[in-house]
């Protein structure tokens, strides 16, 4: 089998006069976690379902482990796994009753044990529809990777989920990667991307605007770093001063947040304002850029509220 | 045939755990045969020659054309049927099962009512099993595929009402249940030649239970089996998988061809 587990080449997708995708390219390799980022509309859920031979592209190529999804459904529905965003169960179906159904279309034998460790055990017997969203998300994921196939498409799937459910899902994940499965994941989380994927893309309008592992997107940015300050007296709220190296300013919420070029140079000249104004630091916080930074940074130019020049 | 087995378990299953399929698969008809069975017979003595028939046609119809069509727009809207296709479910099975299981509720109903209606009400007892279990078999499965192509062909819930109370309706009224299609005045009895239960219930009439056909039961049979299997070849035509993304392009007004041979019945058997 290649190395390039999903190859997209000038891919293209158009609804009407609109182009959902716009010729995009990108290949995820053997045993990556592959983030697509993009903020609504800009393309993800066409391209995960173009992979999953939902949809059929109006230009380009599609592969999957050497399968053209539109061309070659059924050869592709024992190599994947899918978590839809929006998809779901009959309401009366039971988690067991599920488990069993998808695999014996897949033929293989129901993995129950994938549901005990997904924390479905005692939920086996109970109707899916009053299961909470958690649980319906781990079931679906339960469903996708039951067949143990080689790749997996997860489209937001933690959306909706509380934060123990969240770390859960995101062990199993890390769980499947070290068993060598591939996954490309959809999401609009930005902490979760940058720590589950080894590479992302980021989708803009159709068009991927920026693609590499988080570490080099938040390298390859303005490098701006984030200083927020609080202080008894507010005076750098009151205040208009610029300081050194800051290329913004922001107010947000009791901190006047300053973005640096060198924070070395910014934050003595900062300390030594409230000296002068005689006012006591409460919080000093000096951040390196996140993803999400990069990602507002690259999808909404003028994304810092309240930003001055 | 392992998950051809499981996935009709599992709609069976879903027949008499769903409250509104229980309703309509068994309560509904159940309960209507007891009424009928107390009013209709006190009322039109002749009623009770063809009271199984009727009953058994009113239990079909519940079954299929009202029971049938919601899930499929509800699984199609909630994107259940997204699922099935990556998961390599065929819109054969997808199609089929749900008559399949359908066929069995009905089965079950059939066989109470037929049971019980003789000793309970003095209905009349077929004089051919033959024919009369031939004839039930067809005509569920006509009804069963008509249900199943309304809800493929319905963009939601309020088409399916609309489709299905148009067969619905006037069958109960003039579908010859309730009075022989023969004493209805000319114009509605052509009328009455459009509906699946006409030719059903002459079938029944002239070859299961020995009494007057309006006309020669085999056309019946012949033109029962040709709707049903229209119905059912458009329903695998027709299917979508996405409410959203819908790749068949052909027109939903093509299941109209399924009742053709009701129209040709109509104009042919009135000559």
């Amino acid at each position: 089998m290649p190395d390039d587990v999903v190859s997209v080449q000038d891919f293209q997708k158009v609804y009407g006069d609109i182009k959902a995708v716009d010729g995009i390219s990108f290949t995820v390799q053997r045993g990556e976690i592959f983030g697509l980022l993009g903020p609504n509309g800009a393309g993800k859920t066409t391209t995960m379902e173009s992979l999953e031979g939902l949809r059929q592209p109006s230009s380009g190529s599609l592969h999957v482990l050497g399968v053209d999804p539109s061309r070659q459904p059924k050869t592709l529905h024992n190599l994947i796994g899918v978590q839809l965003q929006s998809s779901s169960l009959p309401g009366s179906m039971t988690p067991r009753e599920a488990m069993e159904f998808f695999c014996a279309y897949h033929k293989v034998s129901a993995r129950l044990d994938i549901l005990e460790r997904l924390g479905l055990g005692d939920k086996l017997g109970a109707q899916y529809e009053p299961l909470s969203t958690g649980l319906q998300r781990r079931l679906a994921l339960s469903l996708a990777v039951a067949h143990e196939p080689p790749l997996v498409l997860l489209d937001e799937p933690t959306a909706g989920l509380d934060v123990a459910s969240r770390v859960e899902l995101h062990e199993v994940m890390l769980e499947l990667q070290a068993k060598g499965t591939t996954i490309i994941l959809a999401t609009h989380d930005m902490a979760e991307a940058e720590k589950m994927a080894g590479r992302v893309a980021i989708l803009l309008k159709g068009k991927i605007a920026a693609t590499g592992s988080p570490a080099q997107l938040t390298a390859t940015g303005k490098g701006l770093v984030k200083i927020s300050v609080s202080s008894e007296d507010s005076s750098l709220l009151k205040s208009s001063i610029f300081f050194p190296a800051v290329a913004q300013r922001a107010i947000k919420d009791e901190y006047a947040v300053y973005y640096s070029h060198d924070a070395g140079e910014t934050v003595p000249a900062v300390l030594n304002y409230l000296k002068e104004q005689k006012d006591r630091l409460i919080d000093l916080r000096v951040e390196r850029p996140s993803l999400e930074d990069r990602f507002l940074e690259i999808t909404e130019p003028d994304h810092i509220n309240g930003a001055e020049q | 045939m392992t998950a051809f087995l499981n996935h009709f378990m599992y709609d069976f299953r879903k027949g008499l755990r769903d409250k509104s399929l229980l309703m309509l698969n068994y309560l509904f008809p159940l309960g209507f045969y007891v009424l009928m069975g107390l009013l209709m017979t006190g009322l039109n003595p002749t009623f009770a020659a063809t009271m199984i028939p009727a009953m058994i046609l009113v239990a079909m119809m519940a079954s299929t054309l009202l029971g049938l069509p919601n899930p499929v727009v509800e699984s199609r809207e909630a994107g259940i049927y997204r699922s099935f296709k990556i998961n390599g479910i065929p819109a054969l099975s997808i199609v089929s099962i749900p008559i399949i299981s359908s066929l069995v509720h009905i089965f079950l109903v059939s066989l109470i009512i037929t049971l019980t209606a003789g000793p309970l009400f003095n209905a009349g007892i077929p004089v051919s099993w033959f024919y009369f279990a031939l004839i039930l078999v067809l005509t569920a499965f006509t009804m069963a595929s008509m249900g199943m192509l309304i809800g493929v062909i319905s963009p939601n819930s309020r088409s399916i009402v609309l489709f299905s109370q148009s067969i619905f309706l006037p069958s109960m009224i003039l579908g010859g249940l309730m009075v022989p299609a023969s004493m209805l005045p000319e114009g509605l009895y052509r009328v009455s030649l459009l509906l699946p239960t006409s030719y059903a219930m002459n079938a029944w009439r002239g070859l299961a239970f020995g009494l007057d056909a309006s006309f020669n039961p085999l056309w019946a049979l012949l033109i029962l089996l040709s709707s049903g299997l229209i119905a059912f070849i458009l329903s695998i035509y027709l299917f979508n998988w996405d409410s959203k993304n819908r790749q068949s392009r052909h027109s939903p007004w093509l299941g109209m061809l399924s009742l053709l041979p009701y129209v040709l019945g109509a104009i042919l058997l009135t000559n």
